[in-house]
């Protein structure tokens, strides 16, 4: 289970969180909703320690992850998948040795029949063809990278995925494509997975849980329905503003 | 009037406040590094990648700097030559400016230019792009993967480099002052040996050996710790080369003290 209690953060004068309670329980897959530059990133990098709240909790099955060791944070990170906003991939590596170095047990990333194995087999999980494992990075297309970026994350067999934006800047049809593999992945590998996105319509396709992120708080965190039948003017006007005329995830 | 005399204390302040931080942000750096040892099978095989991509690309610069500097170290000695003094003492000469200073200073001020804002700049792109994020996401090291390999081929590549230049710089050296003075072979070598000490060339290596950690930790460090997108990759590439030739000439000017003058 992941849970934040009370976290606050700020950068200077900015308070980006402020006071931020949140839950996501085993097997749940929550989509993280709000706009632009309200701090859902921050909040995501919270869960897997890169960056540490001024106040208050992050607790990852149990363990506050802002006062783990050193060498206890590396080993929690290994259960946690992370799906960066722009892949992240290095870009000196081709595709397998960036899939490769997603294999967390150092024994297993060193046996390199093992590792073909496991990062063909990633390779395939999320649509991407056997041979694309020979290219770099550079010669990827924005949506091959981030299906790069998830074969790398589930590489390990994480136990929780936390993806960043995995559709932004991406057209709606590659959207659909990933919005559909996370849901895929996540039945699949059976993790639990925080979303991160300001994507109204691929949270509703991919999550049980959404929550939004609003001013620094979580202003709702409940099912799509409770979401969508929300009386919170700021849920309501955040729908609106999302979907203007069109609601395709209306009953 | 009280306004600017508060402007030098608050100046000075925030400098010394920076410098600190600056202080505290490389101790940890390098209790990171020291910690990052254990991991062996992570940075030994980057190392030598490192060190053979670091030595073999520096190689035409360092010769071209060496064959330069032990030239016009001859030229000048010719200019400057007093008959008085035997001939042999130019084999002295141009042997121990090469050997003592030009040879690792000048290398090391290339060098801190060559590789140092090559490494400011590669850990600066892989911070802004999220890359040295995603390294420690994966529960990875970026001092065992990324910096520890980087200081240790600076520190280890730097002496071989500067052997290399010392030779190159004598041996150039030999063969232009016999264009300009009547010296002979014999008398260029009677005088390089006359005077040479073994330590001359240990204080060479130890010079190389500090400046290349110097160069190597700087430079990561710089890179590292990049803000702000490309302009911050610019920043820190500028930075890392100018902290290392400062410090570069902070370190000559030290050893020099401590092992030459004690």
């Amino acid at each position: 289970m992941i849970e934040l209690k009370g976290v606050r953060k700020r950068f200077g004068e900015q308070v980006v969180l402020d006071g931020v309670d949140f839950i996501v329980r085993e097997g749940e897959t929550m989509a993280l909703l709000g706009p632009s530059g309200t701090g859902k990133s921050v909040l995501l990098k919270h869960i897997n320690g890169l960056i540490r709240p001024d106040a208050g909790k992050v607790l990852v099955d149990g363990l506050c992850v802002a006062t783990l060791r050193r060498s206890d944070l590396a080993e929690l990170r290994t259960h946690i998948g992370y799906v960066f906003q722009n892949g992240a991939l290095f870009d000196s590596m081709n595709v397998f040795e960036n899939v490769r170095l997603g294999l967390s047990d150092e024994n297993k990333f060193r046996d390199l029949a093992y590792a073909k194995a496991r990062v063909a087999e990633c390779i395939k999980l999320v649509n991407l063809a056997p041979e694309t494992v020979e290219k770099f990075p550079s010669q990827l297309s924005g949506g091959m990278r981030k299906r790069v970026g998830i074969a790398r994350a589930i590489a390990g067999a994480p136990k929780y995925l936390l993806y960043d934006e995995p559709t932004s800047g991406l057209d709606p049809v590659n959207a659909n494509v990933i919005d559909a593999l996370v849901k895929r992945l996540d039945k699949e590998l059976g993790v639990t997975s925080v979303m991160v996105t300001h994507d109204v319509r691929g949270a509703f396709n991919v999550a049980d849980k959404i929550a939004l992120l609003s001013e620094g708080k979580i202003v709702l965190q409940g099912t799509p329905e409770e979401f969508r039948d929300s009386e919170n003017p700021k849920v309501k006007a955040f729908l609106e503003r999302d979907f203007e005329s069109d609601t395709p995830f209306a009953a | 009037m009280a306004s600017i005399a508060l402007r030098l204390p608050r100046f000075l302040g925030r400098l010394t406040l920076g410098f600190l931080a600056h202080f505290g942000r490389i101790s940890l750096l390098v209790a990171e590094l020291v910690r990052g040892l254990t991991e062996v099978r992570i940075w030994v095989p980057r190392m030598f990648a490192e060190a053979a991509t670091v030595g073999l690309g520096s190689l035409p610069i360092v010769i071209v700097i060496s064959a330069f500097a032990g030239t016009v170290t001859a030229l000048q000695a010719g200019y400057q030559w007093q008959t008085s003094l035997p001939v042999s003492v130019l084999g002295t000469l141009i042997t121990n400016t090469i050997v003592l200073e030009l040879g690792p200073v000048l290398i090391g001020l290339v060098l801190a230019g060559r590789i140092g804002a090559r490494y400011a700049a590669e850990l600066g792109t892989m911070r802004v792009t999220e890359q040295i994020d995603a390294l420690e996401s994966l529960g990875r090291s970026p001092a065992s993967h990324l910096i520890l390999p980087r200081v240790l081929a600076s520190t280890l590549m730097l002496p071989i480099l500067v052997i290399i230049a010392d030779v190159i710089g004598v041996a150039a050296g030999w063969y232009f002052v016999k264009q300009v003075l009547p010296v002979t072979d014999a008398d260029f070598s009677y005088g390089a040996r006359a005077y040479w000490k073994s330590f001359d060339a240990y204080y060479s290596v130890i010079k190389a050996m500090s400046f290349g950690l110097a160069i190597g930790l700087l430079s990561c460090y710089m890179g590292f710790n990049t803000q702000q997108g490309a302009e911050g990759v610019g920043k820190s590439t500028t930075a890392a080369i100018v902290t290392s030739s400062v410090v570069i000439l902070l370190l000559n000017t030290l050893l020099a003290k401590i092992l030459l003058n004690p």
